[in-house]
């Protein structure tokens, strides 16, 4: 095996893991903790901005672009124009956490004790495999894996895709038409 | 110490795992169905973290274990879900809308009609 070595080994690697990690997480806990529907959604786009941070510190450019156009320019301007067209005023002065919060709140804790238990268990089985590897061919090797024509495995999962996405387009029509 | 400095797969995954906590909790306690969509998204990207991450770690194997540069099938998959989070934002926001509109809340408390 012959890894490409980048030209630039990269700098200062735990400070931004960590800034972008706190980031993320700060973001996550509020946008499960505001009140209000748009206070949620910015502190979404924070710790999406942040998520491409990290794409990019694990050598995924390409995943990392579509993160900040798909996720933070479509997906979140889908959430602020649905927000905007329901009045949040009434929902704000309501109760903001169901009546199952308790329980929900121990399935959750359930479920970190699972993860804690995989992860402290099987620390063993991810050593650190810190090869690094030149990003300028990785928007050129995802396509080869999507279109190529002999490596192009995914070919048909992308035609499934765009299925599903005009399933999707049809469906939010008919959903958002006045009546159904 | 040396744990904490040196970042490896186990800490992206670890993230991964905190984010995804994150979101089932937003799901299982919020009322406003707004917010639950927005916790289904951050479940979606701490999986797609935990895809790109294993994607890296993945490419370090050796070539006949199927590692190599080009292994990026982590990554591709990223791109996948990434779609399927487009799809559903958008059928889900759409159903919003109808819910909107016929029970004037979005209290997901009052989406009861299946209930029992």
């Amino acid at each position: 095996m012959n890894p490409i070595v980048a030209q630039n080994p990269p700098v200062a690697t735990p400070f931004f893991f960590y800034l972008l990690a706190a980031a993320m997480i700060i973001g996550g806990i509020l946008v499960i903790t505001r009140k209000n529907a748009v206070h949620s959604a910015l502190a979404l786009i924070t710790a999406l901005l942040a998520q491409a941070g990290l794409y990019l510190m694990l050598y995924a450019p390409f995943v990392a672009a579509v993160q900040i156009l798909l996720y933070a320019g479509g997906i979140m301007v889908l959430f602020l124009f649905v927000i905007m067209l329901i009045s949040i005023e009434r929902t704000m002065k309501e109760r903001q956490f169901n009546s199952q919060w308790l329980i929900g709140i121990v399935a959750a804790a359930a479920l970190g004790g699972l993860f804690i238990t995989v992860f402290t268990k099987g620390k063993s089985l991810f050593p650190d495999g810190h090869f690094t590897y030149a990003e300028s061919g990785n928007t050129q090797a995802v396509a080869d894996l999507l279109y190529g024509p002999h490596t192009g495995m995914y070919m048909f999962s992308f035609e499934i895709a765009s299925l599903l996405l005009l399933v999707a387009i049809i469906g939010a029509v008919v959903m958002a038409k006045k009546r159904i | 110490m040396d744990a904490m400095l040196h970042i490896s797969t186990l800490h992206y995954l670890v993230l991964g795992a905190a984010l995804f906590l994150l979101g089932v909790i937003g799901v299982l306690t919020r009322r406003n169905v707004v917010i639950v969509l927005m916790s289904i998204e951050l479940i979606l990207n701490a999986v797609n973290l935990n895809l790109v991450a294993l994607s890296r770690y993945w490419q370090g194997m050796p070539a006949r274990m199927g590692g190599g540069a080009g292994a990026l099938h982590g990554q591709v998959f990223a791109i996948f879900v990434i779609t399927d989070a487009a799809a559903e934002a958008a059928v889900g926001l759409g159903i919003l809308i109808a819910f909107f509109r016929n029970k004037e809340t979005v209290n997901i408390d009052e989406v009861n009609l299946l209930k029992w």
